[in-house]
């Protein structure tokens, strides 16, 4: 492109704001459309009901990772607490479902908002902390929120604020929606559900938000600089990430149908930030990649027979792995080596085939 | 126009600016002196990164002191730093579009675009991780000039360049002026830069003013090469 094209556009009142989409793009974007056609029309029908439980998992834990991915790869906040986020958007979603009768999408809604209030504001610190005691500081707080998570417990159908009632014996489930009420069916919802969080988040990538993410990350002075109310826009990212964890989250009780605080150990949240490093914080694939590691992988393992505990092992070698070799995850390294893969195999038939030509 | 009256600036012990009275014109001007001599600090002090303990800024008749940092690039004020900071994950247009702009839709747009012609960058939708050193610096430039900016501080833009890129950069920031209508402050040690583009210059050293006027004069002056030098026997 030469100068005298954006003279030319420029002139036209009407400049062009994105380069026409390159091959690469087009590439992406189809194989995007068939990878997700396929997670919904064509793993359903053959999926056991273990492999449908572990995917759905799998859909609802990818916004989650989505959500620290924006925190760790986009505005450099490393938090500790996402799993203590998700609590809270599995409580808030628990407890409008057992108390309205509204609408599955419209709890969604109030749950991701109720989360991006409490999760934001258990978050400030992250205002004026960075690496290691951000992460240290929203550890604790996220243990705080589990002390008080297993203190007033989930709600199980019971009246009053907390929603639980000990003396049950039958203890209603959480209900889903009228349209998804079968596995099958919640699995293809929730899928449906991580897509829409996934364009929210890529919305803001590709505008302001993202931009002034992208500058604070690397220079705070330069985005200081540039006029950039850099408050505003972390507290922007903070908001956004517990805002798609709490959606996320009620997303869980639905799927669940019975939450239980042991079943959100403090540890996740660490495992979480491993996963997500792993995957590729830089990346929206790798928040796929990211969930996939924190919920295909275990229920993998555990069809296998192999212990729960080679997991820890997996994921310290896996770090390791990524901050040696590469730092922008396996979203980032899978497809470098596919393409290094590819070339390899292309060339070597090829070599053969020349000589016998020669011959 | 911009008039510094007393302005002082301390590090603990350090006094950085020491009591510093200087008025800029208009045009390009300059802003030399020896490595710790406080240019960095004025600039810090300009763009609001740095509280002065005494002094005050009056810019184009306005308290340029009472604005917070943030608010100081909605006034007008860009800068570059010392070390390049164009933002490398981004595109070339969106690093420039991230600065403040009172202009919205395509008039922005058509700005930033514009901005970015200007500095001579040969494609606004490269990712600025794909660009020359040269290129990053240029970057930097246009955002300065995209937005309707008032006053440019550029801080040292040519260090580490090769000489064609610091001669295509001077041919840029000579057009500034006229180009943005911006005061446009140069700081930097390559004295062929200063002197190619800044009509008048001013000579800090250990925080206080030495010299000032024409460049061509000040470079002459027996002070200044004796603070740049350490010796007055120069001209043998």
């Amino acid at each position: 492109m030469t100068v005298t094209d954006h003279r030319r556009a420029a002139g036209t009142g009407a400049p062009r704001r994105l380069p026409p989409l390159g091959r690469p793009a087009i590439t992406r974007i189809s194989v995007i459309t068939v990878l997700l056609l396929l997670a919904l029309f064509a793993l359903p029908p053959v999926m056991s009901l273990y492999y449908t439980d572990t995917m759905t998992q799998v859909a609802i834990y990818a916004i989650v990772t989505l959500g620290l991915g924006v925190l760790v790869g986009r505005v450099g906040l490393f938090s500790l607490g996402q799993v203590a986020v998700l609590t809270i958007g599995a409580w808030t979603g628990a407890r409008l479902l057992f108390a309205t009768g509204q609408p599955f999408p419209v709890v969604l809604i109030e749950a991701g908002l109720v989360t991006m209030v409490i999760g934001t504001l258990i978050t400030l610190p992250a205002l004026r902390l960075r690496g290691l005691y951000l992460a240290l500081i929203t550890l604790m707080l996220a243990g705080a929120v589990t002390v008080i998570e297993a203190t007033i417990n989930f709600p199980n159908g019971g009246g009053g604020f907390s929603g639980y009632d000990g003396s049950l014996t039958h203890i209603p489930q959480i209900r889903r929606p009228s349209i998804a009420v079968s596995d099958a069916a919640y699995y293809r919802y929730a899928v449906i559900v991580a897509i829409i969080m996934f364009g929210l988040v890529y919305l803001h990538l590709k505008t302001r938000p993202g931009r002034a993410w992208a500058a604070i990350k690397q220079s705070e002075p330069a985005a200081l600089a540039a006029g950039l109310n850099t408050t505003f826009y972390k507290l922007w990212a903070l908001a956004l990430a517990s805002f798609v964890t709490g959606v996320a989250g009620a997303l869980l009780a639905g799927a669940d149908q019975e939450l239980f605080s042991i079943d959100f150990p403090i540890q996740n949240s660490i495992e979480l930030l491993a996963v997500v490093l792993m995957g590729g914080a830089y990346s929206i694939t790798g928040a796929v990649i990211a969930a996939f590691l924190f919920q295909f992988l275990p229920a993998l393992l555990q069809n296998w027979g192999v212990p729960n505990d080679w997991l820890i092992i997996i994921f310290g070698l896996g770090v390791l792995q990524v901050l040696t070799t590469a730092p922008a995850g396996i979203a980032d390294q899978m497809p470098r080596d596919i393409r290094r893969l590819w070339r390899r195999v292309t060339r070597k038939p090829a070599r053969p085939a020349a000589e016998g030509g020669a011959k | 126009m911009i008039e510094v009256g007393g302005l002082t600036v301390r590090y603990g012990g350090v006094t950085s600016l020491d009591g510093m009275d200087l008025t800029f014109e208009k045009g390009t001007c300059g802003l030399i002196g020896p490595n710790g001599a406080g240019k960095t600090t004025f600039f810090n002090v300009l763009s609001g990164f740095v509280k002065p303990a005494a002094g005050t800024v009056r810019a184009f008749g306005d308290d340029l002191l009472a604005l917070p940092h943030f608010k100081r690039a909605r006034w007008g004020v860009r800068r570059t730093f010392q070390t390049e900071q164009a933002i490398s994950d981004l595109s070339v247009y969106d690093n420039v579009a991230m600065i403040h702009s009172p202009l919205r839709g395509s008039a922005r747009r058509a700005d930033v675009l514009e901005a970015i012609e200007f500095t001579g960058l040969p494609d606004p939708y490269a990712t600025v991780s794909s660009l020359t050193a040269g290129q990053r610096r240029l970057v930097e430039v246009a955002r300065t000039l995209a937005g309707k900016p008032r006053l440019i501080l550029l801080d040292e833009p040519a260090a580490g360049l090769p000489d064609e890129e610091t001669a295509h950069l001077s041919s840029v920031i000579r057009k500034i002026p006229e180009h943005a209508g911006a005061l446009t402050i140069l700081v930097d040690h390559d004295m062929s830069l200063v002197s190619a583009v800044c009509e008048t210059t001013a000579v800090l050293d250990f925080g206080k003013l030495i010299a000032s006027g024409p460049t061509a004069a000040v470079l002459r002056d027996e002070t200044v090469m004796r603070a740049y030098l350490g010796t007055a026997e120069v001209e043998t």
